[in-house]
């Protein structure tokens, strides 16, 4: 509800809300108040010109035509209400008819659906309004059966790709009916966007409408509708233009208010949340890169990104929450550079942040942060955009939120180069098909026409990474890109990273859970706990520089090769900190088994060593008796 | 409570997607009471092939039986189950994670058997009775995968299929869940196919392995014979694959 209530937050979500809530409210009082205004018969005063009595002149018997456009507001939103219910019910099935009928039935339904969506619709409803006869019925079926293949295929996508996910066929495989999940499962999670088309369809009806009535298929007399005043009001036209512009005004601005209202919460609803952090989507600019900026090669300042006591700050209940607590550090031309820690330590807040990514209500602060020389604390410019836009990548975790389920692939990934480098349409789909064989997608020609869906998990996240290498990036911010690939694929696919790497000097920020894969791929790791740096040390041989006893766990809970199979595995005890009630003293000391008093009581300091190592232990490399790890099988987690 | 013990078999199973095919002709049992692991790159056919166990995948050829009969993938009788990959989308959002689990507890019970039932799975699973009403959002990516272990178990199934369930976890829960899979098969006598593409995951938790490639079973046999003496030029590059192993490993200490 929150998310619905930020449309009022633009100005044009708050115009369009006024204006629809306005038009509502009319339909509801203006049959009420002025009924009788409009019709008053002044056979006196018949086709007037616009008078103080009459703001808009009088029509064919001298009744008033601004009271008559007012009054009809009811029946022409009841008509196109009505017509929308129509196309909104008949698109529902429709659209939920392959997931409920099985597929044989479905791919009939949903080729005749494509058909019908390329027909026309206002064709369609005029081979209606033959079929139904002319009349208000028969126009309000006629436009909402126009409407519903529309719908329908709206539906069938989302359904699809909803149908796709994993909860779905986990109910499924529990023997839960189809019926059941779709009220259940499917439909509640495609309501959002099948609520804000049903607002813009009521807008398109509401002309289509006036069309019709217009035409004079839709209302007839007695009754009117804008529609009918405006079909009334043309033939008097040289008499009085105003009776046929008021109801055109207003079907204009009723129409336009539906749907820049259903615009505006499809956009307020499509900010998404990353994480469970309010973050701003990654918008094409920040998403992706194009040619260098030719300023760049003046620039003999070797760090791309330097980062000095970072903080980002978000409102909580009880006070503000600190998630990342004052990070520091740089990454060169050409330098790998790994984050690991647990979820929730605050890597990809890290990565969201140098980014420009967190949206209302987080806070980034920083003594220092640069891209390319460039502070990116100053306010949100234009030039800071095209900075962004065009040096630095990012490679998000989550495949499925990042495209768009409703456009193929190919297309997606085509659009970012037409964006950014202004290639024509079939250079960037060229360019789109190459990236996606250089991410090791068998038979790309064929694969860039497919939909988000159609991929396998491993898959998407593969395509993401071509669509992060679009461009030629200065920087490469990867937020777990391989976390769902099997070993061989990530291995590909880091060896991917790492080429582009060599041949363009371009650095890698490399997020991960997993410090294997960043000990293979990165020069240097930053282990994370508790949203601080608690670690900074090579990665040529982790196992034997590791100093900090949280780094040291993180690398004894993987099993290898050599695992002890009798016994359980090793695992971090307790929990990660929640960074709403981060202790004082050392946060990992709840967990550590070196932890003395001193640690409970003082937050020990990122120290640099002579070789250039940082650590933040109080007994940074003392040895720890691994027996009491593993005794420690209490694992609340 | 009994899981009666029961062996599960492919035989000669072919997946076809349009053109592709993405299960080639592949046999292979699952022995009962034994968990066996499935090992392949990503796009080998690995998840296909388990999900055409659970009916989620067309089968274009071979059957899939549990001791002898066709594995059911109708109605609410389904004595195999699955738990998938990623517990960040296999979980409703909009829905308890009780109600998740209640949701595949066969019907019949009362509402109270159900419930006590929600409460004894998430026990089962190492979680609070009491987090039955949060939603998943509210959960950290090792309790969901917990959860969906519940839900997977509500249908007291024979035979569990886990289709890489700890590639999504932090390595610090990693082991967690691991262990758990271990203890709760053992103790439940559970037959298990389980997919990874962590050799030294599947070494862990499984007797036996089967290695695909492109769609085909290329090389299977006990775990420690494979890995010690691997056929195939594929496991073997499975196995140089395995993460840490390019480096000299140090005592973890
Ligand atoms: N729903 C689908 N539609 C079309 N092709 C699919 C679908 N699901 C999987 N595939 C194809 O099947 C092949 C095997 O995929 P999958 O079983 O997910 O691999 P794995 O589990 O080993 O990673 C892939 O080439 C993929 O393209
Ligand atoms: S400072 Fe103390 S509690 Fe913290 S990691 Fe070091 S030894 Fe453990
Ligand atoms: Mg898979």
């Amino acid at each position: 509800m929150k998310r619905w209530l930020s449309v009022l937050r633009t100005p044009l979500g708050l115009t369009a809300s006024v204006l629809s809530a306005g038009v509502l409210v009319l339909a509801v009082l203006a049959p009420i108040l002025w009924t009788d205004d409009a019709n008053a018969v002044d056979t006196g005063n018949i086709l007037a010109g616009p008078s103080a009595d009459h703001w808009a002149g009088t029509d064919n018997l001298g009744r008033d035509i601004f009271y008559r456009t007012l009054v009809a507001t009811r029946l022409s939103v009841e008509l196109a209400l009505a017509a929308t219910a129509v196309a909104v019910v008949v698109g529902l099935l429709l659209g939920t008819a392959s997931f409920l009928l099985g597929r044989r039935i479905g791919r009939l339904v949903n080729a005749a659906v494509n058909i019908a969506v390329a027909f026309p619709g206002i064709l369609l409803a005029l081979f209606f309004a033959v079929i139904f006869g002319v009349g208000a019925t028969g126009a309000v079926f006629a436009i909402g059966l126009a409407g519903a293949p529309a719908f329908g295929r709206l539906t069938q996508t989302l359904v699809a790709s909803v149908g796709a996910r994993d909860y779905v066929s986990a109910a499924r495989v529990a023997g839960v009916g189809r019926v059941r999940l779709l009220f259940r499962h499917v439909l509640p999670n495609v309501s959002e966007p099948l609520v804000v088309n049903a607002t813009i369809g009521a807008g398109g009806a509401l002309l289509s409408f006036a069309g019709l009535s217009f035409l004079g298929l839709g209302v007839q007399q007695p009754h009117y509708d804008w529609g009918r005043l405006l079909y009334d009001g043309i033939s008097s036209i040289y008499v009085n233009p105003y009776a046929a512009l008021a109801p055109g005004a207003a079907v204009i601005v009723a129409g336009l208010a539906f749907n820049l209202f259903g615009e505006s919460v499809a956009k307020a609803l499509g900010v998404g949340v990353v994480g469970g952090v309010p973050a701003l989507p990654p918008s094409p600019d920040a998403l992706e890169v194009e040619e260098r900026p030719a300023e760049r090669h003046h620039d003999h300042d070797d760090v791309v990104l330097d980062v000095r006591d970072l903080t980002v700050t978000f409102p909580g209940p009880e006070g503000p929450i600190h998630p990342v607590r004052g990070i520091s550090f740089a990454v060169r031309r050409g330098e790998a550079v790994g984050v690991v820690g647990e979820s929730g330590s605050g890597k990809s807040l890290t990565a969201l942040a140098v980014s420009r990514l967190v949206g209302d209500p987080g806070r980034v602060e920083a003594s220092r942060l640069e891209l390319l020389g460039a502070d990116l604390r100053a306010s949100d410019t234009r030039a800071q955009r095209h900075l962004l836009g065009t040096s630095l990548s990012m490679v998000f975790q989550d495949p499925m939120t990042s495209f768009n389920p409703t456009q193929r692939m190919g297309g997606q990934l085509a659009e970012v180069a037409r964006h950014h480098q202004g290639l024509g349409r079939r250079a960037a789909l060229a360019r789109a098909v190459d990236r996606l064989r250089s991410v090791r997608i068998t038979d790309p020609e064929h694969r860039a026409h497919q939909y988000p869906h159609e991929f396998s998990g491993g898959m998407r996240q593969r395509a993401m990474i071509g669509m992060g290498l679009m461009g030629t990036p200065a920087l490469i911010v990867a937020d777990e890109p391989t976390t769902a690939l099997d070993v061989t694929v990530q291995q590909q696919v880091l060896d991917l990273l790492t080429s582009i790497r060599a041949a363009e000097d371009v650095a890698l920020v490399l997020i991960s859970h997993d410090v294997t894969v960043v000990g293979e791929v990165c020069d240097r790791v930053l282990v994370m706990y508790a949203g601080t740096i608690v670690e900074d040390l090579p990665a040529a041989d982790l196992a034997a520089s590791a100093r900090h006893p949280y780094t040291r766990a993180l690398l004894a809970a993987v099993p290898d090769m050599h695992t002890d199979l009798d016994a359980p595995l090793a695992t971090v005890p307790g929990r990660p900190v929640d960074p709403a009630d981060v202790p004082v003293g050392c946060a990992f000391a709840a967990r550590c088994p070196l932890a003395t008093d001193r640690c409970l009581a003082e937050q020990p300091p990122l120290e640099t060593d002579a070789a250039g190592l940082r650590v933040a232990c109080w007994h940074a490399g003392e040895p720890i008796d691994i027996a009491i790890q593993d005794r420690e099988q209490v694992d609340a987690r | 409570m009994t899981h009666p013990m029961r062996e599960l078999r492919f035989e000669d199973v072919t997946v076809r997607y349009g053109h592709t095919t993405a299960v080639d002709g592949v046999s292979l049992t699952v022995p009962a009471g034994h968990v066996v692991g499935l090992v392949g790159e990503s796009g080998s056919g690995k998840s296909t092939l388990a999900r055409a166990a659970v009916g989620l995948a067309p089968m274009h050829g071979g059957r899939i039986l549990l001791d002898g009969e066709p594995v059911p993938t109708r109605g609410r009788n389904r004595p195999l189950q699955m738990v998938f990959q990623d517990p960040y989308s296999s979980l409703d959002p909009r829905m308890s994670i009780g109600e998740s689990v209640a949701e595949a507890i066969p019907p019949g019970a009362s509402r109270a058997d159900r419930r006590a039932e929600v409460g004894r799975l998430l026990e089962l699973v190492h979680l609070d009775p009491a987090r039955a009403a949060a939603r998943p959002s509210e959960l950290s990516g090792g309790q969901r995968q917990r959860v969906a272990l519940a839900r997977a178990l509500a249908g007291r199934p024979a035979v569990v299929i886990a289709d890489e369930i700890t590639s999504a976890l932090d390595v610090s829960i990693q082991g967690a869940v691991l262990n758990l899979v271990r203890e709760l098969q053992r103790e439940l006598g559970l037959s298990m196919l389980f997919i990874s593409h962590n050799l030294a995951v599947v070494r862990y938790v499984a007797t036996h392995v089967a290695v695909m490639h492109h769609g085909r079973i290329v090389e299977e046999g006990p775990t420690a014979q494979v890995l010690a003496a691997p056929d195939h030029d594929y496991t073997r590059e499975l196995l140089a694959a395995v993460p840490g192993t390019q480096h000299t490993k140090g005592s973890p200490r």
